[in-house]
């Protein structure tokens, strides 16, 4: 089982990982980052196949994925 | 733990200045990973446009050079001549290759200059606010087509690799899509065929990238996507339509999948 490390940082909320996920395991979260936006969150209950498809989509490389 | 995807070396990760959902940065990243794979980060040197992608520099720890509105095809023409161990690249938008620098992308593709031109085709002028590129669909709003674009007023969109694809001195051209993993995947391999073109001395590479621009096109970026999918590849058929290593070589392209 793989999981996911999202750079809150980076991320802008657009939500392009989302709808790719096999899985449903990526949603909003209610936080903003340092810079004011939403971000996204690995639902850490939910399973990770590792397939990448939301690091590929990701325009601010914000996603890593660890096995 | 063991990495299954990690963010590139040559891109550097800092927060972009480009809107969310932006295919700038999607571009960016594939075109670090491929610098990266083909180990060729210290002898290459990208030639940055004016647009949204004016500061590519700021993300990738390459040496990169700035040109005039349109003009990249020049100077990478120039910095290629000189130092042609060099991998020479230009990343430019529809407005700045394909209305402004018509002229320059046109010639440096007839003399077959042995560069690579990646070319962000996102159909509006993202930059200065969203106004009518050449690749503007017909009936699509902008800023200055208000009520959609008009071919009587506003002449037709213009279909880059088609038209260079007559010209005998471009070895490989193909366009392909940021919409669906599969679509980013399919870039990537067409990107790294562009500099396979450029390392094997094969000539003059293009890769056109249909690519979102959410909020030029007023939609959010996961209805941008569906915008390409749906709308964008009707006038922009995916596909190559020159190869070097194959017989695609149908002047006006009768585009094959890539
Ligand atoms: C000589 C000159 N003419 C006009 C401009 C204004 N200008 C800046 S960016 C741009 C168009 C950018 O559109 P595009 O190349 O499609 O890039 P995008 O922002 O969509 O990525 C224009 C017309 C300029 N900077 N210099
Ligand atoms: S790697 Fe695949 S399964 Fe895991 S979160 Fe990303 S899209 Fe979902
Ligand atoms: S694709 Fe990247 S920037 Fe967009 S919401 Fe997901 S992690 Fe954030
Ligand atoms: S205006 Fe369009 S092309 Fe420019 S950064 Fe924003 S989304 Fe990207
Ligand atoms: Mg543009």
């Amino acid at each position: 089982m793989a999981r996911v490390s999202i750079a809150v940082g980076l991320c802008k909320g657009c939500e392009l990982c989302i709808p790719f996920c096999p899985h449903d395991s990526l949603t909003m979260s209610r936080h903003l980052n340092e810079h004011g936006l939403p971000t996204v969150y690995f639902k850490e209950d939910h399973p990770c196949s590792g397939c990448k498809y939301c690091a590929v989509m990701c325009p601010e490389a914000a996603i890593e994925i660890f096995k | 733990m063991q990495a299954l995807y990690s963010a590139p070396e040559t891109l550097i990760r800092t927060p972009s200045h480009y809107c969310p959902g932006c295919g700038h940065g999607i571009a960016h990243r594939l075109l670090a990973e491929i610098i990266d794979e083909l180990g060729i980060r210290g002898k290459t040197i990208g030639l940055a446009p004016v647009g949204c992608s004016v500061l590519a520099y700021n993300y990738l720890d390459i040496d990169m050079c700035e040109a005039a509105h349109g003009r990249p095809p020049a100077i990478a023409t120039g910095i290629k001549r000189v130092h042609p161990d060099n991998i020479v690249f230009t990343y430019q938008g529809d407005g700045d290759l394909a209305a402004i620098g018509m002229a320059e992308i046109v010639h440096a593709a007839s003399r077959a200059e042995n560069i690579t031109v990646i070319f962000i085709n996102n159909a509006i002028y993202g930059m200065t606010n969203g106004q009518l590129a050449p690749t503007t669909l017909l009936n699509q709003r902008t800023t200055t087509t208000p009520e959609g674009r008009d071919p009587l007023t506003h002449g037709y969109p213009i279909r880059i690799c088609e038209l260079l694809a007559t010209l005998e001195g471009a070895s490989f051209l193909a366009r392909t899509s940021l919409s669906s993993p599969k679509d980013v995947s399919q870039t990537k391999e067409a990107l790294k065929k562009g500099f396979k073109t450029q390392i094997e001395k094969k000539g003059f590479s293009l890769i056109e990238v249909l690519s979102p621009c959410p909020v030029y096109w007023r939609m959010s970026p996961v209805e941008s996507l569906k915008f390409i999918e749906e709308k964008m590849t009707q006038t922009f058929p995916l596909g190559v339509f020159k190869d070097w290593e194959k017989t695609v070589s149908a002047p006006g392209g009768q585009a094959t999948k890539v």
